[in-house]
């Protein structure tokens, strides 16, 4: 079973001659443990996939199924409590919220969902230590590099049990190097299982993915074939 | 790529052997620039006709047991070459531009899906370079310098797509600005420059 797909999925903006095409006709299914990168300039729609993969907006038409269920015929509880278990969210922003510290961000979806204290707090240190972070738990945002705050959210957007999770250009204001270990964190995560959508107009980051997904003016155009192995690149003169 | 001078930086290390050398240029560029033996003895044989390296005494000619050390010269015109850089001012006469530019003026074509059936294989490429630095996690300092050299190049010429797309894009919906003859022309100016 998928942990993500969307069938024929359509997003209209505004009415009459405002109307703007914003997604047409899109599919894409995501397996778990892959991670799926969608290409495309600014304006393509590559955001508005994200955010109805999210379940943050809904389709006009098409359905979308999130870990096998169909998100049109939940309530919107059911909604809000399947983003807190099981998706996580990564932005070029980061997002994280000044006034906690890195471990209290990074607990706070858990809490929100009943887990007490102290259980989340120990799965926040675990994800935090995953990502190289343990002696940043206590720092709050501001002390941190960018690279630091990318980190955090993304440990954020794996703790507990999250099988998929959605990142918007989330290496944005990185430099190269800071820009690739998120990319090798992600990657991580789809090693154990989690399936990624990452969205983004860098096709260094993009090369992380197993498949990329070109977008343009809504509509998927074109997609990366799976790659021939190492050996192909390597020896050629031989 | 100048294979005198990595023979001449491998040699600055010590004396070597001429395969020794083979199998420690190739780690050195973590295996992305294959060499054969051939190779290695021709240039070894014009380094020791131009007094940069030498080697041990009378043996036969390409023995694998001759072994080469660098000479004073050899060290001055290698530290000579580090720092002088390759000559990056004329534009390479590029295979992909030269598709693009002719895409543009055949009748019927479809630049952008032209455009981007190259943009997919360069990602593939990418893909494939990604994944063999990802599979080697950081040890190999050679490998990972010379896979980022690979995907740097890719993603600019990536990125040329992109811009290519969008101003072909704005082409066809405004008027240009300028008469042709406003222009600066290329081709008058490489005549001139004769």
């Amino acid at each position: 079973m998928s942990t993500l797909e969307l069938r024929q999925v359509s997003k209209v903006y505004g009415q009459g001659a405002a109307e703007v095409h914003a997604l047409r006709d899109v599919s894409v299914e995501v397996e778990p443990g892959t991670m799926v990168a969608v290409m495309g300039p600014s304006g393509s729609g590559k955001s508005t996939l994200l955010t109805i993969a999210g379940s943050l907006e809904e389709p006009t038409s098409g359905q979308v199924f999130v870990a096998g269920q169909d998100l049109a015929t939940m309530s919107r509880n059911a909604k809000a409590r399947l983003r807190r278990q099981c998706i996580g969210y990564v932005f070029q922003d980061f997002n994280l919220l000044p006034a906690l510290t890195a471990v209290e961000n990074v607990t706070l979806p858990l809490e929100l969902d009943g887990i007490s204290a102290r259980k989340a707090r120990e799965a926040g240190l675990r994800a935090l230590d995953a990502l190289g972070l343990a002696d940043r738990a206590p720092s709050y945002p501001d002390q941190l590099s960018g690279g630091e705050r990318q980190r955090v959210a993304i440990a954020r957007a794996v703790v507990g049990d999250r099988r998929l999770l959605l990142a918007d250009e989330p290496s944005g204001a990185l430099d190269s190097e800071n820009g690739e270990t998120v990319m090798r964190m992600i990657h991580a995560a789809c090693k154990q299982g989690v399936a990624a959508v990452v969205v983004t107009h860098d096709a260094q980051l993009a090369s992380w993915a197993d498949r990329v997904v070109f977008i343009r003016d809504g509509r998927i155009v074109d997609q990366t074939m799976p790659a021939p192995g190492p050996e192909s690149l390597l020896g050629q003169d031989r | 790529m100048s294979v005198r001078h990595a023979l001449l930086a491998l040699l600055s290390e010590g004396p070597k052997y001429g395969l020794q050398l083979r199998e420690e240029f190739e780690a050195g560029t973590g295996e992305v620039w294959p060499l054969n033996i051939g190779q290695v003895y021709t240039t070894l044989q014009r380094l020791e006709r131009d007094r940069l390296i030498e080697s041990d005494g009378d043996d036969e000619r390409d023995s694998p047991q001759k072994r080469f050390r660098i000479t004073a010269e050899g060290d001055h015109e290698l530290a000579a070459w580090l720092r002088t850089p390759p000559n990056m001012s004329s534009p390479p006469r590029d295979e992909l531009v030269i598709k693009v530019l002719v895409a543009v003026r055949v009748p019927g074509t479809d630049v952008h899906e032209v455009i981007q059936a190259h943009r997919r294989y360069l990602v593939e490429l990418m893909q494939q370079w990604t994944r063999i630095k990802d599979a080697d996690a950081g040890r190999d300092l050679g490998l990972g310098l010379a896979v980022d050299a690979e995907l740097f190049r890719l993603d600019a010429v990536v990125r040329w797509l992109d811009a290519a797309d969008g101003r072909i894009k704005r082409a066809a919906s405004e008027p240009p600005a300028r008469s042709r003859d406003d222009l600066p022309r290329l081709r008058t100016k490489a005549v001139s420059a004769r």
